[in-house]
């Protein structure tokens, strides 16, 4: 990053002399901050031993476990449900059948322009669905469907040879998807895969608003306690970490692949970029 | 059927609240977005330093525990505003690391010799990259910016959960007065649909008028 940027020069030793002089002024603004924040929780008594008592009794914790076990759950439903999905549909997007493509591609399209929140609200209130169903389903219709568009972007980015070759060889289509241009897409999309999960992963948290028991909510349980004096603080305070620490860990695991991907000397001479927005 | 014709003005203050709230959710997210990307192309150690935890920590961050350490939160802090202020800062903030880095990955579109040849004019940083750079990148982002924009108006929908008037909130009132929840839930569909509809319309215009392909 420094020397090789085309945005400065690289400096000498004035500037180097300013720049230590503007790194000072942030960290003392950003020490300051954090300093203020720090003296207002001293000053509202969120370090209160009250505030902190919960989570040393053995219910909560096995409360706060429950949920942050109902979060896991619900994620990997709907990481394998929509992993089908997006196949599912992909293909439908890629069949040579015109009604199968226009009908695959409504239903994406649709499903990809609504609010997830609304999809999710729709199944639990009018169709009177468990939460923890209504949120599956509704994290499976939306991600599977932005997957279905990563599937299908993946293959049509393998270079247009690799299929014109095996179709030239004499294989049929299902021949040529299933051997020829799915391996050599799956490398190449693996990435955005497991950037779309960290997507499935966070809004997970939006089974709170449907009151699925899930770890927001089992915090929210504890938070909203008048015995303990309302630790909203607190309960922020240990879920954050938890929640941001999981979703780092899967986004980096993304960034690790995409890394390798990179260096990886099987794909040097037929690179398959696939060029896929990144979802919120 | 009669949902919507008997409870228009109730659909239009709900679509107003989200229109309102991706609005200004949007224009806080372009701000912060642009000087937090400026942040982390600077000479400046800390401020890379500091855009890179704002982007890391905010993406990985589910929005509903965002809006519930915010909305929540900091009212137990002392801190009290209105929570259609709250949601705004905090759609804003969430939305401002996505922005950053699709500005970010839209200066390293621009070629190097645009911002060599600005240095060799005796251009600074911050005139290098807010004269030459950042013109010529805000040309290449139009798309994955209107794209943002797009999922920030969807990501609004969990502001009215959080009893802020927006569209989807208007489901409640409805169902109370026993109106068909199916019907309800279309023209929210509807509502959402002309929103995004709308933004995704406007960036295309602004791709066309423009857009460069790079």
């Amino acid at each position: 990053m420094s020397g090789s940027s085309a945005l400065y020069d690289i400096p000498g030793p004035k500037a180097l002399a300013r720049h230590r002089l503007y790194a000072w002024i942030t960290t003392a603004v950003l020490a300051a901050l954090v300093g203020l924040i720090v003296w207002k929780l001293v000053d509202t008594g969120q370090f209160a031993a009250v505030k902190w008592r919960p989570f040393e009794y053995e219910g909560i914790q096995r409360l706060l476990l429950r949920g942050l076990g109902n979060t896991l759950k619900a994620f990997g439903w709907a990481a394998a449900l929509s992993l089908v999905f997006g196949a599912v549909f992909a293909a439908g997007r890629l069949s040579d059948h015109r009604v199968v493509r226009w009908f695959s591609t409504l239903v994406v399209e649709f499903f990809r322009a609504m609010p997830l929140l609304v999809m999710i609200f729709f199944i639990f209130i009018a169709l009177k669905l468990e939460p923890m169903t209504a949120l599956v389903i509704g994290l499976t219709l939306y991600n599977g469907s932005v997957l279905a568009e990563v599937f299908r972007s993946g293959v049509n980015a393998v270079p247009r040879g690799q299929g014109e070759a095996a179709f030239a060889l004499g294989m049929r289509k299902t021949q040529v998807m299933a051997q020829v241009l799915v391996p050599q897409a799956a490398r190449a999309m693996l990435p955005a895969i497991v950037s779309q999960l960290v997507v499935a992963l966070k809004d997970t948290s939006l089974g709170y608003l449907i009151t699925y028991e899930e770890f927001l909510y089992a915090g929210k349980l504890i938070a909203t306690n008048l015995d303990y004096d309302l630790p909203f603080i607190p309960v922020v305070m240990v879920i954050a970490p938890i929640y941001i620490g999981m979703c780092m860990l899967l986004s980096w695991f993304a960034n690790w692949l995409a890394g390798r991907e990179r260096r990886s000397p099987k794909v040097k001479d037929t690179p398959v970029t696939v060029d896929t927005p990144q979802e919120i | 059927m009669n949902v919507l014709s008997d409870n228009f003005s109730l659909f239009a203050k709900g679509l107003w609240g989200t229109v309102q709230l991706t609005l200004l959710a949007g224009a806080l997210s372009l701000v912060v977005g642009v000087i937090i990307a400026g942040f982390r192309v600077s000479p400046v150690k800390a401020l890379r330093a500091f855009g890179t935890a704002w982007v890391t920590v905010l993406r990985n961050t589910p929005l509903t525990l965002l809006f519930f350490a915010v909305l929540l939160g900091l009212p137990r802090f002392g801190v009290v505003l209105p929570f259609r202020v709250f949601a705004v800062l905090a759609l804003g903030a969430y939305t401002s690391a996505f922005i950053c880095e699709a500005v970010r990955a839209g200066i390293n579109t621009v070629p190097l010799g645009q911002g060599e040849a600005a240095r060799s004019l005796g251009m600074t940083f911050t005139q290098t990259l807010s004269l030459v750079v950042l013109p010529q990148a805000a040309r290449s982002v139009i798309s994955p910016i209107g794209s943002t924009l797009i999922a920030l108006a969807k990501n609004s929908a969990i502001a009215g959960s959080f009893s802020v008037t927006e569209l989807l909130g208007t489901y409640k009132p409805l169902n109370e007065l026993g109106y068909s929840i199916v019907w309800t839930f279309v023209w929210i569909a509807v509502g959402y649909l002309i929103v995004t509809l709308t933004i995704s319309a406007v960036f295309n215009l602004l791709e066309r008028k423009l857009g460069v392909a790079r």
